[in-house]
């Protein structure tokens, strides 16, 4: 690892002044994505910005029909949350289910979005229930906030403070996980709304999509039926030593099938 | 620049550089070497430490991250002479070869309990040991090891 300057901020403001300063400077957050970078030189920010002492970015809270979870909320703190698990049941057992209980520990759902991995799980949560991801300076509708592979909209230097996330009338998350990583070969989330059904995929394609294809297959049927004949584009999926394109194409089948009979 | 924090019960600090590892931190600097470093990736779990009784993996953590964090090590388990109920079930059921990855699963083997309590299923052992790898065992004597050390640490 390259060497940097370490700082620890105590607010939201106090960390958007330094990153602004800094000549490349890097938010960590769990530090679960951005230290193994780090450690083989494939990162090497010149300030390293711990988003760990600031309290207001932590924290679940419910709101009527709304459960908002700070960026710096760990994996392992959404999965036991009692109000997670009350108000939207998939989306804990999601959190339960990302890599290791280490990785849990200290990985965040700031973090992971931040990231924009193409086989990350919250992705598919946040675009599939029609999520809020709060920043700094404005609010980004869930569905617009994954650009690309790795990409986001966020402008540089903007600090993600919490993702608001309306409580669905049942969800469902179902993923085909690398054996050695757990990340999503495939995964897929599908949700009944009052707006209506929707659905994500993560995993299959550069990056987690809504699945508007599938949305309308459920608006007429929500059931795993619905989706008999559904084809997801084999040229649009990934294709790497895991999983071939053509897999790929008949697990977002199979796992939308399974997450919509789960919704049951 | 400098850090205090709390290792194994006592007070501990240090002159760190800001990319100094915790596990590096742990094993350079105070000498405790039981925690290991298995891969570059995050990945086996061979450097899992207790912070403020959560299981980390130290590799993924800066040492400065741990300032004022109370920290757990395999070095800190054993009372004396006297081996804590887990290690003692790690002996008595050859839950090791090597014994490289071996510190970590004692580790997570406490996390398992501190999670999931005294009572516990081959599968549910199997699945939260999911980040800790071992090269060596084939796994039937870790998971006999931890559901025993588990059963044990009540007596
Ligand atoms: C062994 C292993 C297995 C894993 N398995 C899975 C899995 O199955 N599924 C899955 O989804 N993920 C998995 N992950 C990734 C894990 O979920 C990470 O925790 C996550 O991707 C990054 O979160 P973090 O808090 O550690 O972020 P960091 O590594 O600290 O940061 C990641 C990026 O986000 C930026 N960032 C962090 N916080 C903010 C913020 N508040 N505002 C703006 N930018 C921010 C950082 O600058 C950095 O660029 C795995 C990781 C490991 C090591
Ligand atoms: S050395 Fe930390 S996970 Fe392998
Ligand atoms: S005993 Fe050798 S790696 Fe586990």
């Amino acid at each position: 690892m390259y060497s940097f300057s370490y700082h620890r901020p105590a607010s939201v403001a106090e960390a958007s002044d330094l990153i602004a300063n800094a000549a490349d400077g890097k938010l960590v957050a769990g530090g679960q994505t951005l230290l193994p970078t780090m450690k083989h030189r494939l990162a090497s920010p010149s300030d390293v910005i711990d988003l760990g002492a600031i309290a207001e970015l932590g924290g679940i809270v419910v709101n009527g029909n709304i459960v908002t979870i700070g960026a710096m909320t760990s994996h392992a703190e959404v999965a036991a949350s009692g109000e997670v698990q009350e108000a939207i049941p998939a989306l804990a057992a999601l959190a339960g289910n990302i890599g290791d209980p280490a990785v849990r520990n200290r990985g965040t759902i700031g973090g992971s979005i931040a990231n924009n991995d193409p086989a990350a799980d919250y992705p598919a949560a946040i675009i599939a229930l029609g999520a809020t991801v709060r920043t700094n300076r404005r609010e980004i509708a869930g569905e617009d906030f994954f650009t690309g592979m790795f990409e986001t909209a966020l402008e540089e230097d903007e600090i993600i403070v919490a993702v608001d996330f309306p409580r669905p009338e049942a969800a469902a998350y179902m993923k085909f996980e690398n054996p050695a990583s757990r990340y999503a070969m495939v995964g897929v989330f599908v949700a009944r709304t009052g707006g209506g059904a929707r659905a994500a995929v993560t995993g299959a394609t550069d990056c987690a999509h809504r699945a508007y294809r599938m949305e309308e297959a459920l608006a007429k049927d929500f059931s795993p039926t619905a989706l008999a004949d559904f084809e997801a584009p084999v040229d649009r999926m990934n294709a790497d030593i895991h999983a071939s394109a053509e897999y790929r194409a008949h697990l977002v089948r199979v796992m939308a099938q399974r997450a919509v009979a789960a919704c049951a | 620049m400098k850090i205090d924090l709390t290792v194994n019960g006592q007070a501990a600090s240090g002159e760190v550089e800001a990319r100094t590892l915790l596990v590096d931190f742990l094993r350079e600097q105070l000498r405790l070497t039981g925690t290991h470093v298995g891969c570059d990736t995050s990945q086996c779990g061979a450097c899992v430490v207790m912070v403020d009784g959560k299981s980390v993996k130290s590799c993924t953590m800066l040492a400065a991250m741990a300032g004022g964090c109370d920290v757990t090590t395999i070095e800190g388990l054993a009372n004396g002479a006297e081996l804590h109920p887990m290690q003692q079930a790690f002996m008595d059921n050859h839950g090791l070869q090597c014994g490289f990855c071996t510190p970590g699963m004692v580790m997570s083997g406490l996390d398992i309990v501190n999670r999931h309590g005294r009572e516990l299923d081959a599968a549910t052992v199997r699945r939260e040991l999911n980040g800790n790898i071992c090269r060596c065992t084939g796994y039937q004597n870790i998971v006999k090891s931890i559901r025993e050390g588990a059963r044990a640490m009540g007596d």
